[in-house]
Order: C-alpha cells, then sequence, then structure tokens
C-alpha cells in the first residue's frame, strides 16, 4: 500500500503543479486535482471577445489535451457584465447589417431568442412583416421620440391637462404624460419583472418600449434593473448559458453540451463561485450518473425509501398469493385474508404440516416451508436490491453533511495547530486540502451508488465495483484520520496528504472509467436512458 | 385614505352623466373604489332578459394595475366559475392604463354575448359547452331566468 501511495503522490503533485502554473492565485483551490484544465479558459478570455466564438475556437484545439480527463467538459464562467458586452457586441454587428438602430435590432434579436442567422435571413425576406410581429414600426430609423409639451393635450392615464405637462409618445402616437409614462414602466418593471417585451401603454397597441425610450424616462436604479432582467431573459434564451444555480450567485456558465448529448455525457462544470453543477440538469454535481438517471432515481427515493425499509422490516408476504403482510400481534398461525391460505409465520410453511406443534415453529427442514421462503426471498430480493443502494447513497450523504461540519471546524483546528505546533499557515493547508478532498469524494461516492442501481450485471460492473470499492476504502481511511486529536495530526501530516491524493486519484479513475463508457455506450442499464 | 386620483373622478363622474346603455357603476359611499354594477344580458344571447349584479374593486395602484370584477350574481358561462370570477384577457395581460372602467364592462357584457369555451375557467361548463351547446344554452337560460330575474317593481 505504501509504495502505490508514493507512486501516486508523486503523480498528483505533479498534477498540481501543472495546475498551478496556470490558474493564477485562487484561495486554495488550486490544489485540488478536479479543477478542470478547461478552466484554463475563464482565467485567461477578455471582456471584449465574443464567447460564440471562443467555443469554436477550443473545440477545434487538438481533441487530447494531456491533463483533460474523460469525465470533464468545457465550459465558460460568465458574469454579468461580460453577458452585457457579449449583447451589446451581437446588437451592433447585426444592426449594421440590417441598417436598424441599435435599440431596435436589440428588441428584434431578443424576438428572435438570439437567433442571428433566423432573423438575418427573416428580415431580408420581408422587413415589414419581421419589423411588425417584433413589436416596432417600420420607421423605426427616423426622428427618435422626444419628451415635448403639446397644446391642448389631455392624459388618457390621469386625466391631468395643462400646458406645462410633459408627454410623451413613441412612433405609434400613443400619447401620455411622462408621469404615468414613467409609473407604467416602473411597475412592469418592478413588480412584473417585465423588460424584453414591455409594450406601449396604449390600448391594443403592441409596440414594445426601446431601450433609448427608456432611457429617456427612467432613473438609473429603474436602469439597473432593466438591464438586468434584459440580460436574464438573454441567458434563459441561449442554449448554451445557464445560471449558476447557487444562491446569491450572479455567474452564468457556458457549455457546448446539447440535451440529446445527455445521455451519453455527464457535463459538471465549477462556476467561479465554487459550486460545482452539472449542466444538462442544473442540480448539484452527479456525476459519474447521467441526468436522467439522477431523475429517475430521486424520484424512486422519495417515492419508495422510507416505504420500502418499512416493508422490509415489518412485513412478510403471503406465500401463495404474495399479498404484503404485517402482522400485529397473536399467533404464528396465519391465514391470508386474501386467499385463505392458512401458513406459519415463522417458516412460512403450510400451517397443515404443523401436526400438534403449534405455537413452536422447529420445522425449518420442511419442503413446502423451504420452497415458500425461496419463493418469498427471491421477491424481496428487488427491495433489498434496492435498499442495499440506497442505504449506501444515503450513508454517503449523511457523511458529506458531517463531513462538512468537520469542514467549517477545519479552519479553527488549523489556528490551533499552527499555535500549539509552531506551523505555519501554509503549512497546515493540507487539512483544508484533505477536507475538500473528502467532501468531494464523498459526493461522487454517493451518486455511484444510484448509477449501480441501475446498471446490469456483467464484467464491466465489476470492474466499475472495484473502483468504487478502492474509492470507498480510501475515503474512509481519510476521514478516519481527520477525527484525530490536534497533538496527533502534525504527526500525521505526510500520510494524510499521501492520503489525499490518493483518494483524488481513486476518484479521477472512477469517474474517468465512467465517463469513457458512458460515452463509447458501453454500460448495459436496466433502464432505459431517456 | 389618501385623495382620490384625478383619474378615478373624473370616471366615476363620466359613468354617471353619460351611462353606457345597459350597464351602471355606482361607486359606494364610504369607500369610492368599490363599486357596485349590473349588466343587463345582451340581447340573442341566453343571458337575454337578466339583470347581473357584479362587484368592482380599483387597487391602490390603479390604472397601472387592472380594477378586480367578479360576478356577484350565479351565472352559466365557461369563463366565469362558480365564485363569480372572469376569464378575460384585459382584466389580466392585456390590461393597458387606457382603457377604463367603462371600456372594461363592455368587454364583460361582450363576453356574454359570446362565450369561449376552449378558454375556459369553469371545466364543467366549458366541456357541456363543447359536448351539446344547445343543451348548455338551455342551462345558461334556466340559470338566468332562476338567479338573475329582475326585481318587479
Amino acid at each position: 500500500m505504501d509504495s502505490e501511495d508514493d507512486f501516486n503522490s508523486s503523480q498528483m503533485s505533479e498534477d498540481d503543479f501543472a495546475q498551478d502554473s496556470d490558474v493564477e492565485i485562487d484561495e486554495g483551490k488550486d490544489a485540488e486535482s478536479a479543477r478542470s484544465s478547461s478552466c484554463d479558459a475563464s482565467d485567461t478570455w477578455t471582456v471584449d471577445s465574443d464567447f460564440d466564438d471562443d467555443v469554436g475556437f477550443e473545440s477545434q484545439d487538438k481533441d487530447i489535451k494531456p491533463n483533460k480527463h474523460a469525465y470533464e467538459v468545457d465550459f465558460n464562467v460568465f458574469e454579468p457584465s461580460q453577458i452585457q458586452a457579449s449583447q451589446h457586441k451581437q446588437i451592433a454587428e447585426v444592426s449594421s447589417i440590417l441598417v436598424q438602430p441599435p435599440e431596435a435590432t436589440a428588441i428584434l434579436l431578443r424576438h428572435m431568442r438570439w437567433n442571428k442567422e433566423r432573423l438575418i435571413d427573416q428580415y431580408m425576406e420581408k422587413p415589414e412583416e419581421t419589423l411588425e410581429s417584433a413589436g416596432l414600426g417600420q420607421d423605426a430609423a427616423t426622428n427618435p421620440p422626444k419628451i415635448t409639451k403639446i397644446q391642448g393635450f389631455c392624459c388618457d392615464i390621469c386625466c391631468e391637462d395643462g400646458p406645462e405637462l410633459d408627454t410623451f409618445a413613441m412612433r405609434c402616437g400613443h400619447r401620455f404624460c411622462v408621469d404615468c409614462y414613467r409609473q407604467y414602466l416602473y411597475t412592469k418593471i418592478k413588480d412584473e419583472g417585465e423588460a424584453a417585451r414591455i409594450r406601449c401603454p396604449g390600448d391594443k397597441c403592441n409596440r414594445v418600449v426601446d431601450s433609448k425610450s427608456l432611457d429617456l424616462l427612467v432613473g438609473d436604479d429603474l436602469h439597473d434593473r432593466y438591464q438586468e432582467l434584459l440580460t436574464r431573459t438573454y441567458v434563459d434564451d441561449k442554449e448554451k448559458l445557464r445560471w449558476c444555480p447557487a444562491p446569491n450567485c450572479v455567474y452564468a456558465v457556458e457549455c457546448a453540451v446539447k440535451d440529446r448529448e445527455l445521455p451519453r455525457v455527464v457535463p459538471t462544470v465549477h462556476c467561479d463561485c465554487g459550486h460545482y453543477f452539472c449542466f444538462g440538469c442544473s442540480l448539484n454535481d452527479h456525476q459519474p450518473a447521467p441526468c436522467s438517471l439522477v431523475k429517475r432515481w430521486l424520484k424512486k427515493c422519495e417515492d419508495d425509501s422510507e416505504t420500502a425499509n418499512w416493508i422490509s422490516a415489518n412485513t412478510k408476504e403471503c406465500p401463495k398469493c404474495h399479498s404484503t403482510i404485517e402482522k400485529n400481534g397473536g399467533c404464528n398461525h396465519m391465514t391470508c385474508r386474501k386467499c385463505r391460505n392458512e401458513f406459519c409465520w415463522m417458516c412460512m410453511g403450510l400451517w397443515s404440516e404443523h401436526g400438534t406443534s403449534w405455537y413452536n415453529c422447529n420445522r425449518f427442514e420442511e419442503k413446502s416451508g423451504s420452497e415458500a421462503r425461496d419463493a418469498q426471498a427471491k421477491s424481496r430480493q428487488s427491495l433489498e436490491r434496492y435498499l442495499h443502494y440506497y442505504n449506501r447513497y444515503a450513508n454517503h450523504e449523511q457523511s458529506a453533511k458531517l463531513d462538512k461540519d468537520i469542514y467549517l471546524k477545519t479552519e479553527k483546528k488549523m489556528q490551533q495547530l499552527q499555535s500549539s505546533t509552531g506551523m505555519s499557515w501554509i503549512e497546515v493547508q493540507y487539512l483544508d486540502t484533505a477536507s475538500h478532498a473528502l467532501q468531494q469524494c464523498r459526493q461522487t461516492l454517493k451518486w455511484t451508488y444510484a448509477f449501480a442501481y441501475y446498471l446490469a450485471r456483467n464484467n464491466l460492473t465489476e470492474i466499475f465495483e472495484d473502483n468504487q470499492k478502492d474509492l470507498e476504502m480510501a475515503v474512509e481511511n481519510l476521514s478516519e484520520m481527520f477525527e484525530k486529536p490536534i497533538d496527533q495530526l502534525q504527526g500525521l501530516k505526510v500520510d494524510m496528504m499521501d492520503k489525499t491524493a490518493y483518494c483524488n486519484k481513486r476518484r479521477i479513475i472512477l469517474l474517468n472509467d465512467t465517463a469513457e463508457n458512458l460515452k463509447q455506450g458501453n454500460w448495459e442499464f436496466n433502464v432505459a436512458l431517456s | 385614505m389618501a385623495a382620490l386620483p384625478k383619474r378615478i373622478v373624473k370616471e366615476t363622474e363620466r359613468l354617471s352623466k353619460e351611462p353606457v346603455p345597459g350597464i351602471s357603476a355606482v361607486p359606494h359611499d364610504d369607500n369610492l373604489r368599490y363599486f357596485d354594477v349590473t349588466i343587463d344580458g345582451p340581447s340573442q344571447s341566453p343571458y337575454e332578459g337578466g339583470l347581473f349584479r357584479l362587484e368592482l374593486f380599483l387597487p391602490d395602484d390603479y390604472p397601472m394595475t387592472p380594477p378586480k370584477v367578479r360576478f356577484l350574481t350565479k351565472i352559466y358561462h365557461p369563463n366565469i366559475d362558480r365564485l363569480g370570477r372572469i376569464c378575460l384577457d384585459v382584466l389580466k395581460s392585456n390590461w393597458s392604463p387606457a382603457l377604463q372602467i367603462r371600456t372594461i364592462l363592455l368587454s364583460i357584457q361582450a363576453l356574454l354575448g359570446a362565450p369561449n369555451p376552449d378558454d375556459p375557467l369553469a371545466n364543467d361548463v366549458a366541456q357541456a359547452w363543447k359536448e351539446d351547446q344547445s343543451k348548455a344554452i338551455e342551462t345558461a337560460k334556466q340559470w338566468t331566468a332562476q338567479h338573475a330575474a329582475r326585481p318587479t317593481a
């Protein structure tokens, strides 16, 4: 074991080195082996770059990067200002092609859900209809609307009049006083969360309020909210973009994996906020199980696990009709209420064969009894099988929670260790690294059980289970070490670092193996992957 | 309560000065945003001859948000449910602050004349309407006679 540990740890440190060199100081994350090489893109790209092009460039790159693992996918993380910049860039580009002002182009693009090609095609073919259906008039390009005072005007919304009243109308001519217009936009944006398709307040008017008109009418706070909502629609409209689901996270992740590829790949992405999630379904990282299995498994657990546990613990099945029976009192002489079969609760054999030895079943060797137990065993097998996987899944979930508590205590531990042993802050970082590794491996292990539940039995499955066992043992070893009192931790440093590296390595091996086979469609599942 | 906005004052004035034929809307003395409404069943509809009572309330942010309207008289109609709630686009997504109480009530009257079982609120009624229209119309007439009879004065 020692030699293998050493081997692995030296491998790891090479990995670490390679990553350290390209990930600029990234508080402690750099040592994490799972940090994908594809993160590099997010560290190096600039605000002006159009991310559509970036991906194309990257996928054309040599397909085998030495330090990219099979279970990793390419992705980029963007912050809101970058998403906004990218919208502006696309708007400017299309604007010059269509010869429409930017604010009108923006409305057209949103109307077409940011599909540039389709917009250009459609616009070239029938410009009037395209403008009309997007909520723009045909005169969008000429003299922009202004705030003006008009003699004898009476606002249809507030019924105010007077020569000093500021009024506004878009080119549709529905004129209202500026206060009402502003109030209207405020209600739409703040209360209704509407931005991309705010229509003219006039009755049955389809004209969409453009950003230029909006700028004339509203202040900065509303304008910011408006932009935020527009960005939200943009990300929702783009298939390749997805918001990070972590609470309060403002980043969006771009990944080229499409819905139809999901049975073949589990696209886990790592947001800059630190959250790992699946690009396919937005759930927490669930490698190695594909999205459809995860969905199925979660549903099953929601419906079944508690019930199944109870059934398994408290009931038996009638040996004749297989009805589930709970014995709620009385003797062992059972009469099935459904099929009237009489049997012994202890041995499940026919009661008629019990003779006079009632209430004292000692007839284990009887034929009918053992047959009935066989049948029972078979029907219970599927339940037991499920519970086997479920219990392990739930166990890792629980342990991961506990490990998280430990993680929260780690910082304190690290400080204690520093003061009691005189080690420096950098020297105690191994604890943090170990706790990270522990949580990540538990997360993976948890999902290996859901994955395994749906696997058909064959050689591949056995290899998978061996990998799973190795990872499990490695994790338990490390977890145990973590619980040791402070005074022992210093002496365990080297051992702990080795174990951490080993855990990470085992995790990578397992994930690589499953991802490769998933990609090639080698796994045999006992359900259909949808 | 804050002073009544000019818009509501004007609308109320106009409703009493130039009433819409077949429609009346009178505000309560103690709450000028709450109206008692009656609508005559349109002619050549199953609701003909009936007098339908409704309540109408103007929320604080009216006219930015639509008025709240509800039937008080029981009515057999695919777009009006048992509680009298009305499924009408201008009361929801197609509301425009340029619309008024009178235009909304006219839309409701028009809805009585043209039931739309394809966009139902009362599912059972809509179902009956689609399966056997003449029978549904008959039921609607019966309900009108039973619940929406004019007070004989």
